[in-house]
């Protein structure tokens, strides 16, 4: 796949399937302000995998809804992170945190993209995510200093949670290509600033991060495989759209 | 006034104080040139076409349709035929754009203006300079930093105890 079209899609729908997750807690939120916490971000995201697809959409690709709907999940390139079930919200305030901190430092490298319209794009997008990681570092140290279970909870959802994180970083075969032109800075290096910046929260609380070199990561969204849990996730966000594709909202 | 019937070429300036009259459909008290979503205005000479370029506060903010027909019905209502309306993050929106007159504008809707920025990279810690919209103060701490809308943030005044918001800093 053209090396452009390569990244667009990964970074697209990461933004589309976590928002959706994230618009789950709609309504089920803990306390109110994490409800609207929850729900904002939703929004967010919908919104930059909007831009995103609309890049996409540029490069001769079909139309947003079109891409966002019509696709079944073996043609989804999100990592499996994303995907999952919000679970407890010690899973998702975890979750949310080390994508976060991934994505805010994917749109600040990507704001010196040699693509242009995807470095406008990237200059927007940084401002919106350092409130996502300032949400998630708030919840990190208030519960990871909290009480035993707190401590308990937020230990056991790391540990479950890194390996899918480490997903997040999977290569394609674009990425020498993504590199050589100046598109992005790579997973690699991407990798190296996550850790650093999430190791300096989980510093400040009670937490120990799981040892990478025996953590396995969790691979294969990148190339289409996918938990049995993308598919259903698919199948209830285009339900309304599939009734009448060619609806006018 | 002059009105685009006259014939007389229209400037740029007329159009932006015509889209004085534009409010955001969320804070009626501020216009989006004010607001600095209005990032700039063509005029074709020959056809007498006007292309706007706006840009979104957020990039997933719900109200951005909306803004581009209040924009294109006001320019008709002032005889202006042809309207383009544009939207993109060719120039990323920043909440230093907010005009003076817009500053005074939130707070007039009590929605505490967010700080200049200006070059400094910008820091989380800048919205713990939060003005207390009712009695101006700075003895504030942030609740959350996400509100009712994507563009504002949850405070608490120590001073007057009450919740407030505040237009973000981005």
């Amino acid at each position: 796949m053209d090396p452009k079209l390569d990244l667009l899609y990964r970074l697209a729908d990461d933004q589309l399937i976590l928002g959706h997750r994230n618009s789950e807690w709609n309504g089920l939120g803990p306390i109110l302000e994490e409800d609207i916490a929850f729900s904002s971000m939703a929004q967010d995201k919908l919104g930059h995998s909007l831009q995103l697809y609309g890049l996409l959409h540029e490069l001769g690709e079909a139309e947003p809804d079109t891409v966002a709907f019509t696709r079944n999940a073996p043609q989804f390139h999100c990592c499996q992170l994303v995907e999952l079930p919000i679970g407890e919200y010690d899973f998702s305030l975890t979750r949310h945190f080390l994508f976060d901190h991934a994505e805010l430092l994917r749109f600040q490298a990507l704001a010196d993209s040699s693509y242009e319209p995807l470095a406008q794009v990237a200059r927007k997008l940084r401002g919106e995510l350092k409130y996502h990681a300032l949400h998630a570092n708030t919840w990190m140290k208030r519960l990871g200093t909290a009480t035993d279970e707190a401590i308990e909870r937020m230990q056991a959802a790391l540990n479950f949670t890194l390996p899918y994180a480490l997903g997040i970083f999977e290569k394609t075969d674009a990425e020498a290509e993504i590199i050589s032109s100046g598109l992005f800075i790579g997973e690699d290096e991407l990798q190296s600033r996550w850790l650093e910046s999430i190791t300096k929260v989980l510093g400040q609380t009670a937490l120990t991060l799981p040892d990478l070199a025996t953590a396995t990561p969790v691979f294969g969204g990148r190339h289409g495989q996918h938990t049995e849990h993308l598919q259903p996730l698919l199948d209830e966000m285009a339900e309304v759209f599939r009734l009448d594709p060619t609806a006018d909202w | 006034m002059t009105d685009a019937n006259s014939q007389q070429p229209i400037a740029k300036s007329q159009i932006m104080d015509w889209l004085q009259a534009v409010k955001d459909p969320e804070i009626p008290t501020i216009s989006l040139v004010d607001l600095g979503v209005v990032r700039g205005v063509e005029i074709d000479e020959a056809s007498g076409a006007v292309a706007v370029h706006l840009t979104p506060t957020f990039a997933g903010c719900p109200a951005m349709d909306y803004m581009k027909r209040d924009v294109e019905r006001t320019l008709r209502e002032h005889g202006i035929e042809q309207v383009q309306v544009d939207i993109s993050l060719r120039e990323a929106w920043s909440s230093d754009m907010i005009s003076e007159a817009g500053r005074a504008a939130l707070r007039q809707h009590k929605l505490s203006p967010p700080p200049v920025l200006g070059n400094v990279v910008f820091d989380l810690d800048f919205l713990e300079y939060a003005e207390c919209p009712n009695c101006h103060q700075h003895n504030t701490e942030l609740r959350t930093p996400f509100g009712a809308t994507l563009c504002r943030a949850v405070h608490y005044c120590h001073d007057c105890r009450q919740l407030f918001e505040q237009f973000k800093p981005v």
